[in-house]
């Protein structure tokens, strides 16, 4: 049978990073193809290769069985690719016709396009409003958005990029299901992935990404996560250690926070109550876009609430701003490095300073370049941040790299709490086991330490206890070892709070 | 073939440097365009505009005293800038600076106090402040954006001025010339060299310098509106207050420009007049952004932006060429600096079109 | 009677002291709506005035000069265009650039212009003006600018919601990255509202001296050019409330110069600087609401594209 793509030689070099080299993988018709790799393996390069978002540099792409030149995303929905991105390519304030109609590039009118919209909705099982905001859609809901947008154009290829790193577990098992039937139809599935065990349930085949170059080949059914994992990996699975830690009083508390949305789009924080103690690590599971930013907001202090509501080792904090806090002894890792925890255009040295500034660094408010310097090189060394020098760019560092300095910077500081959000986002494997060890130790050290994370698995591998934040409520939080992934997704799809049925 | 930008790794160090001059190379050529399209020989007229100037002693001490203005201005609109506050309302504040300053002047002038000249500068300061402070106000209490409402209020220093030397401050004995009178003696600034009319206000210019340079790289307040400009997220994080930042930068700058204009009552003009200024508030924003948002640069922009008028006046007198040319002339200055400035953090790539097509 | 007639003068004056508004404000919130800031709209206006006013005074024909005026506003947004766009400069600093240009070209290529005399534009003629009441007869004294103007808030309202290009627009102006990741070109998209700005701003300058007060002299638009900029905030970018911003703010320039006839005795200098608060005003209670400002805000206002790859 003729393989419905094809990609022969591919090659696609950034400056001096090569993110494609000499790629070659074919998908047949009805296939579900899985694309693995790690952070930063290539995966989403060579899918924007295909959608014709980036051109490569060397390769040819051939689409059932004819050599093909994808000039741009027009040309690849015309061949009958859809692509459905893991960053959403939506409008907020257009509506869900708007938005596929832009998609579509069609020009029939919106009544029509609305009809049309509701019957393959229907059929596939994906139910959405044509006429709301995309803004007042939950990210599940968009998805679907997504998807059908590239259904409407009655696709032969269907890409998806990471897509159950927004979903439920169950929403999760809806989206294969609908998958499956559209394989089923002869449509063909390239499915971007790093989680392991979705691919060996959902995918017929599979290609092998690192660092650029396919490493393997093969049928993920007859493959177990570790042999997949070490493929993705190129060696044995490496864990984190968990040194023995006396969990001890709370360290912070919060009791009763609520908090309007402070911008448009936002989660109103409702009632929130946890306590973290001293020496343990507390993972808040949930779907992006339920309060995590708003909670991260409050707790650091970029947001003020009620003094009582936030104490710190019984301290109320709740009115003072990010720099009293920590002085008192609260850390935050945020979620964004470049712009947030760290500023692009700065050196090292300066983005030591940036919550460092203290008597040691800036005495009677003139700087001691002498001790800022000092403070940078130590942060570079015991964190091992590869960098040029501490007068090194923050852009020029890689994200793992960058996120190691961060992380270090705010362990250094000694903190009493440290915040964390989305630790080992998008970085490498080194890296994230790195990060994840040093909260570990950190916690062991007596801190207490707040991991807000999208990555179930991460915080199953190091928190001592998970809550699930879902529409801006906190759930109860429960012990590692008594949670199940089945239960804990239940709460994040707000099962908790849904009305009694 | 084609042309195609790429970013570069590393912001270039030598474009960085190069970019200015590179601007100040490419105006000088757009100036002789010009004044060819005028019908003059754009090599006379470029020697008139640039070089003339410098031949004299006399012409170096006016370079110090046009420069005086653009640079006190100029270090005020950087500092903010760096903070990404922008207030082009520099005018305004050094015409209320004037207001203020010579107010001072008019009430006690000639009666021999050791203590006119201070307050007036310091009125004049204040003056100035005190009309940046409004935009800071309305932009830390309502959120109304700084670039509008301090341009705005300039128009309305600019009127306000007009209202008094038209009116209320006119001087009675002035056949009904629209000025005050002449400052006393003991309310003009004293003069730097006998003869010439460079004045102390240029010794503050200079003073604000260094103060400036230490206030943005060796100081806690000065990273902070580093931070603030340059990353507003970052700034939250760790902390720093964005109000503060905005009354900061507001503040300083309005009190420098402030100081310009009574340096200019008090200095070259020696009374108020309805426009205290030819533009020196508005060219200053070229003067910061050519000298790179750094003192030190902004002194040699100051210096070629102070040519650049003192010349202007020298193609008046002597090719009756426009004063409006070396308007001109400056806009495309900051046009191909901005141009020019692409290429630090960009170079320019030939590519032969996709690989596989 | 005579009541209603000054108040149908009243309104023809606050129309005409409008339109320049109406014009450069629309320019702006086409080229805002697709994501670019451009503050040099007075630098525009006033090229555009200073180039329609030569025209006019070279060809005798004022529509000619109106062309011309859009033309070299236009020309003026290409600059800008090339420097943000394909160089992928400072908006802001661009924006200011221009001004300053403008205001030294404006000054330079007009100078010679000075004191020279034009028949300004007429008005349209309408063939039973004589047979109509007094009232009617004032209105239709209004010149096809004004029409032009006062037509804009519905074809540009039309334009943005109910046609395809509108849509791509707004797009546009709300996420570039996802405009171009669905295929649609976004410096192409960007640079035909800014182009479309230019224009607009150049003849709404060249409305000042061409029919306002047909005559040229330097720095003549008088910050208008930015009193259009805090109009479209004012907006929240949405048409029709320009509208009704620009006639309110033709109503305040007609008031300083009635003032007096309403029994204000102030010097002329501070009832000059009424617009110019009146747009401070009008920006401090439109901003208030930072949360309502950012919803309505076009997302990608001011920021760069790249497209990378």
């Amino acid at each position: 049978m003729t393989a419905r793509l094809a990609l022969v030689g591919i090659t696609k070099r950034y400056g001096a990073m090569l993110a494609n080299n000499d790629v070659t993988l074919s998908v047949a018709p009805g296939e579900i193809h899985a694309l693995l790799g790690e952070n930063g393996a290539g995966k989403s390069t060579l899918m924007k290769i295909v959608y014709g978002v980036v051109k490569p540099d060397a390769g040819v792409i051939a689409w059932e069985g004819e050599p093909v030149v994808i000039a741009d995303p027009n040309a690849a929905r015309a061949l009958g690719v859809g692509m459905v991105f893991q960053h959403f390519s939506l409008f907020e304030t257009l509506t869900v016709a708007e938005n596929i109609a832009l998609g579509l590039g069609s020009t029939q009118p919106m009544a029509e396009l609305a009809a049309e919209i509701r019957q393959v909705a229907a059929q596939y099982g994906l139910a959405v409003e044509a006429e709301r905001h995309v803004h007042s859609l939950s990210v599940g809901e968009r998805q679907r958005v997504e998807i059908l947008r590239c259904l409407l154009q009655r696709p032969k290829l269907l890409i998806l990029d990471e897509p159950t790193s927004v979903l439920t577990p169950q929403e999760a098992d809806g989206l294969f299901v609908m998958l499956r039937r559209l394989a089923a139809e002869g449509c063909s599935v390239l499915y971007i992935s790093h989680k392991l065990e979705e691919i060996r349930a959902l995918c017929t085949a599979a290609t092998v990404l690192r660092a650029g170059q396919v490493v393997a080949r093969c049928d993920p059914r007859l493959e177990t996560a570790e042999s997949l994992a070490e493929m993705m990996m190129g060696g044995a699975l490496t864990h984190t250690s968990r040194p023995p830690a006396q969990v001890g009083a709370p360290c912070l508390a919060v009791t009763a926070l609520t908090l309007a949305a402070d911008e448009p789009f936002g989660t109103t924080l409702r009632d929130i109550s946890l306590e973290l103690r001293a020496g343990e690590i507390l993972g808040v599971a949930g779907v992006a876009g339920n309060g995590q930013k708003e909670l991260l907001a409050a707790l650091s202090g970029e947001r003020r609430a009620a003094a009582g509501a936030v104490l710190l080792q019984g301290q109320p904090i709740g009115a003072l701003g990010p720099a009293e806090r920590r002085a008192r002894g609260l850390a935050f890792i945020p979620e964004e490095r470049l712009g947030r925890g760290a500023v692009a255009e700065f050196t090292l040295a300066e983005n030591a300073m940036l919550t460092r500034l203290d008597a040691r660094t800036a005495p009677h408010g003139l700087l001691d370049l002498g001790a800022v310097n000092a403070l940078a090189a130590r942060l570079v060394a015991r964190f091992g941040v590869r960098c040029s020098g501490i007068l090194a760019q923050g852009r020029s560092l890689s994200g793992g790299n960058m996120q190691k300095f961060i992380v270090g910077r705010e362990i250094d500081a000694q903190p009493k709490v440290l915040l964390a959000a989305h630790p080992t986002w998008g970085v490498d494997i080194g890296a994230a086991l790195a990060i994840r060890q040093a909260l570990l130790d950190l916690a062991a050290a007596g801190a207490g330490v707040l991991v807000v994370s999208e990555d179930l698995d991460e915080l199953l591998e190091i928190a001592d206890r998970i809550a699930v934040l879902s529409g801006g409520r906190l759930s109860a939080p429960m012990p590692v070892g008594e949670t199940s992934v089945e239960g804990i997704g239940l709460l994040m799809g707000g099962a908790a709070h849904a009305p009694a049925a | 073939m084609r042309l195609r930008l790429e970013a570069r790794q590393q912001p270039s160090q030598t474009m960085q440097w190069l970019s200015p001059f590179l601007a100040a190379v490419l105006a000088a050529l757009g100036g002789g365009v010009v004044f060819a399209l005028l019908g003059h020989n754009p090599a006379t007229a470029l020697a008139t505009l640039f070089l003339a100037p410098l031949a004299t002693l006399d012409g170096l001490t006016e370079l110090g005293l046009k420069a005086t203005p653009l640079l006190l201005c100029a270090i005020g609109i950087a500092v903010g800038v760096r903070a990404n506050v922008w207030n082009i309302g520099a005018e305004g504040q050094l015409t209320l600076g004037a207001i203020t300053g010579g107010g001072i002047a008019l009430a006690f002038g000639g009666e021999g106090h050791w203590w006119t000249l201070p307050l007036m500068l310091f009125a004049g300061a204040a003056g100035g402040a005190f009309w940046a402070a409004i935009p800071a106000l309305l932009r830390t209490k309502f959120n109304a954006h700084e670039i509008l409402t301090t341009l705005m209020l300039s128009y309305v220093a600019i009127q306000v001025l007009g209202w008094l030397v038209h009116g209320p401050w006119i001087d009675p004995e002035g056949f009904n010339f629209p000025q005050t009178r002449m400052f006393a003696d003991d309310a003009m600034l004293p003069v730097l060299l006998e003869g010439a009319r460079l004045n102390a206000g240029f010794l503050l210019a200079l003073l604000a310098v260094p103060l400036a340079w230490g206030l943005l790289s060796r100081t806690a307040v000065g990273f902070r509106l580093r931070t603030v400009g340059q990353a507003p997220a970052a700034a939250r994080y760790a902390g720093f207050s964005a109000n503060g930042a905005v009354w900061f930068s507001l503040v300083l700058s309005g009190a420098l420009a402030g100081l310009a204009g009574v340096c200019e009552a008090a200095g070259p003009v020696g009374q108020l007049q309805p426009l205290m200024s030819p533009g020196y508030g508005f060219a200053a924003i070229i003067v910061a952004f050519l000298g790179r948002l750094h003192p030190v640069g902004i002194l040699s922009a100051s210096l070629l932006m102070a040519l650049l008028y003192l010349g202007g006046e020298q193609l008046q007198v002597t090719l009756q060429l426009p004063i409006a040319a070396t308007g001109t002339i400056q806009g495309m200055l900051l046009f191909f600096l901005l141009a020019t400035d692409v290429f630090i953090d960009q170079r320019l790539v030939f590519t032969r079109g996709p690989a596989h097509a | 009677m005579h009541d209603g007639f000054a108040l149908i003068a009243l309104l023809v004056a606050t129309l005409r002291a409008a339109t320049p508004l109406l014009l450069a404000g629309f320019g702006e919130l086409i080229a805002e709506r697709s994501g670019v800031l451009n503050l040099g709209v007075e630098g525009m206006m006033l090229v555009g005035a200073a180039a329609g006013f030569i025209a006019t005074a070279s060809t005798g024909n004022p529509l000619l000069g109106l062309l011309v005026a859009a033309a070299a506003g236009a020309l003026m947004a290409a600059l800008f265009g090339f420097l943000t766009l394909t160089l992928r400069a400072n908006q802001v600093a661009c924006g200011l650039a221009l001004t300053i240009f403008g205001v030294g070209l404006s000054a330079l290529i007009g100078l010679p212009y000075q004191g020279t005399p034009i028949t300004g534009l007429a008005t349209v003629i309408w063939p039973d003006l004589d047979s109509a009441g007094p009232v009617v007869q004032q209105l239709m004294l209004l010149d096809p600018v004004v029409w032009l103007a006062l037509a804009l808030p519905f074809l540009v309202f039309a334009f943005l919601y109910r046609t395809r290009s509108g849509l791509v627009l707004r797009a546009v102006g709300e996420s570039h990255d996802v405009a171009h990741a669905l295929g649609y070109s976004v410096l192409r998209v960007r640079f035909a509202a800014v182009l479309f700005g230019g224009a607009m701003a150049g003849m709404g300058g060249s409305y000042l001296s061409l029919v306002y007060t047909p005559m040229w002299t330097e720095n003549m638009v008088a910050g208008r050019g930015w009193i259009a900029l805090a109009l479209v905030v004012f907006s929240a970018w949405k048409p029709l409330w320009l509208a009704l911003g620009a006639v309110l703010f033709g109503f305040v320039t007609i008031a300083q110069f009635h003032a007096e006839a309403f029994g204000l005795d102030v010097s002329s200098h501070l009832l000059s600087t009424l617009p110019y608060l009146a747009t401070v005003v009008v920006l401090v209670l439109i901003s208030r609401d930072a949360a309502r400002l950012k919803l309505n805000a076009p997302a990608a206002l001011g920021k760069p594209f790249s497209a990378a790859g």
